[in-house]
């Protein structure tokens, strides 16, 4: 976002006055600007090394970083066959398949943490199956994950499945008529055309599990080192004075900041 | 004339962000003392003057017995809503700090009313114990790792679920444990096996209650009053010698909007009638 001084003079190509489209923008700008320069501004005052070095300051960025990465590991190979199904397969009750993907994007974050909990806890509907073979979830970093999938993979699949609606359909004829296998016409084809859509829903699907508090909360519980995510930490930080929920946010600032810039770098290249 | 567009939006943005700033008692060179006179409460809240409403943040904790007490003091007073906050204290204490606007505070613990007394938001001396409580160990129904006494609360692999350490009732909680450690029948290592078997350090102690209710938790560390709420649930008590005694501040706020209904409300909760409905909710009101 450059914001050359010309800008706020400039008029659109019918002559109306640019401060129709700038005064708006700004609205949104401030909103979202100020509160993170805020953010910034006050941890400035504070020894953030000292905070920032804390066990459980580690420890929750750690946790994080691999639950997160794990959850788009798992979202990127099961959901991008599924968007693939999706946008290509024609079969009888696919509305209803689409609705149910879609709906934890729209469902808050409390309620997908219930949700779960009635399903795979330790009472749940079919966590008292797992439970008798020896397997409970809730409180474990694998509920950790199994939560932010639920909430962060639906918007992979959305992407995806843009993506591959995208392609010309002939496309995949034509390469049939070769005598390309389903397979071949997927990896070799559809993927590399639909890249792009798939690393917006990497990026996406990333950030919203990395950023995941409420279902993480309710499922896994808080737990320093097993379930304690940085949302978490930041949360009980906060409870404990402003300055470790501060030194906590502006870390996870610059750890999304990294990383989303690195993927629109990659995004823009491909 | 563009120009002067942005200038003028610029200047409505800023107003607009002080303004924000001046209602969460934030200082604010422009317009700060204004609203918060309490002259103006009717307006900063969006009621035509005969319609009050009385802001309370109380501990999680008073949940059912002052949504009983604030149906009755609504009754009792035509007029006036009254509207609660119920969370951990430490989650109000810290709402309290940035600035959140409300007329009543009641804390399950002295040491965040101590931090809101210091910060100046209560006057000092300024709040009254109307309340004390007590802890006691829940089991979920059916206790499906059978406890049986306190001492199981050691047994390894017993998943336990407390409230947060900076949460009043999860500071009790290992007070307890402590206590009990000094005592030669549990062993001094006591309370470190028991804290291994934590599984989760929960936000406040309502949700300790519902992990250890879905059965999720094998046992928890809750108040009395959180027990008999819930009568679903099976209890061990824990004896006077290791338990601890929670008492719980009220006061009203220096930035009350609403001073005297707030002060209504403390002599209401003070009150027989108050103590009576305290009492049915499991606390002891020997204060």
């Amino acid at each position: 976002m450059k914001l050359k001084p010309h800008l706020f003079y400039r008029t659109t190509k019918d002559g109306s006055p640019g401060w129709k489209f700038v005064l708006p923008s700004l609205v949104l700008i401030s909103l979202i600007g100020l509160p993170i320069l805020a953010l910034i501004w006050r941890s400035f005052n504070i020894k953030i090394f000292t905070f920032a070095v804390s066990e459980s300051a580690v420890n929750a960025l750690k946790l994080s970083l691999i639950t997160s990465i794990i959850s788009v590991i798992l979202s990127l190979v099961s959901g991008t066959p599924l968007a693939y199904i999706q946008a290509h397969w024609k079969f009888r009750g696919k509305a209803v398949l689409d609705l149910l993907v879609d709906l934890p994007v729209v469902l808050p974050p409390s309620v997908a943490g219930i949700a779960l909990l009635l399903a795979f806890g330790r009472e749940g509907l079919f966590g008292a199956v797992l439970n008798n073979i020896g397997i409970t979830l809730p409180f474990t970093t694998v509920a950790v994950v199994m939560a932010q999938v639920f909430v962060s993979a639906p918007l992979l699949v959305r992407s995806a499945r843009i993506g591959f609606a995208a392609i010309d359909p002939q496309l995949e004829e034509a390469a049939k008529v070769e005598g390309a296998t389903d397979w071949n016409v997927f990896r070799l084809i559809m993927l590399p055309l639909a890249g792009r859509a798939l690393l917006t829903g990497v990026i996406l699907t990333w950030t919203r599990a990395l950023g995941e508090f409420g279902a993480t909360l309710l499922f896994a519980g808080n737990l320093e080192g097993k379930t304690q995510t940085m949302p978490l930490a930041i949360y009980i930080g906060f409870e404990q004075g402003l300055g470790i929920a501060l030194v906590l946010s502006v870390i996870l600032l610059a750890v999304s900041l990294v990383v989303l810039a690195f993927l629109r770098k990659l995004e823009l290249q491909s | 004339m563009n120009k002067s567009f942005v200038v003028l939006s610029v200047i409505i943005i800023i107003t607009l962000t002080s303004c924000a700033t001046s209602d969460t008692g934030m200082v604010s060179p422009i317009n700060s003392g204004q609203t918060t006179s309490p002259n103006v409460p009717s307006i900063i809240r969006g009621t035509s003057p005969d319609k009050h409403t009385l802001t309370i943040f109380a501990a999680a904790s008073l949940t059912g017995a002052f949504q009983e007490i604030g149906k009755n003091y609504e009754t009792a007073n035509p007029g006036v809503k009254v509207s609660f906050n119920f969370a951990g204290s430490q989650i109000l204490r810290t709402q309290l700090e940035q600035g959140a606007l409300a007329d009543v505070f009641a804390s399950a613990d002295h040491m965040n009313m101590d931090l809101i007394i210091s910060e100046n938001l209560v006057a000092a001396n300024n709040y009254q114990d109307f309340v004390s409580n007590q802890l006691i160990v829940i089991l979920p129904p059916g206790n499906p790792a059978k406890v049986q006494a306190l001492g199981d609360l050691a047994k390894p692999n017993l998943k336990l679920v407390l409230a947060d350490a900076s949460v009043p009732a999860g500071n009790y909680a290992r007070q307890v444990l402590l206590n009990m450690s000094k005592d030669p029948m549990y062993g001094a290592d006591f309370s470190v096996k028991v804290l291994k078997n934590v599984v989760s350090n929960e936000t406040d102690v309502k949700q300790v209650v519902a992990k250890v209710e879905l059965g999720e938790a094998d046992a928890g560390i809750v108040y009395t009053s959180d027990a008999i709420a819930d009568p679903n649930l099976a209890t061990i008590s824990i004896p006077d010698k290791f338990n601890v005694i929670a008492s719980y501040p009220i006061a009203i706020l220096s930035s009350a909007l609403e001073p005297n209904l707030a002060a209504a409300f403390v002599v209401y909760v003070l009150s027989p009638a108050g103590r009576t409905i305290l009492i049915k909710w499991g606390f002891n009101s020997g204060q």
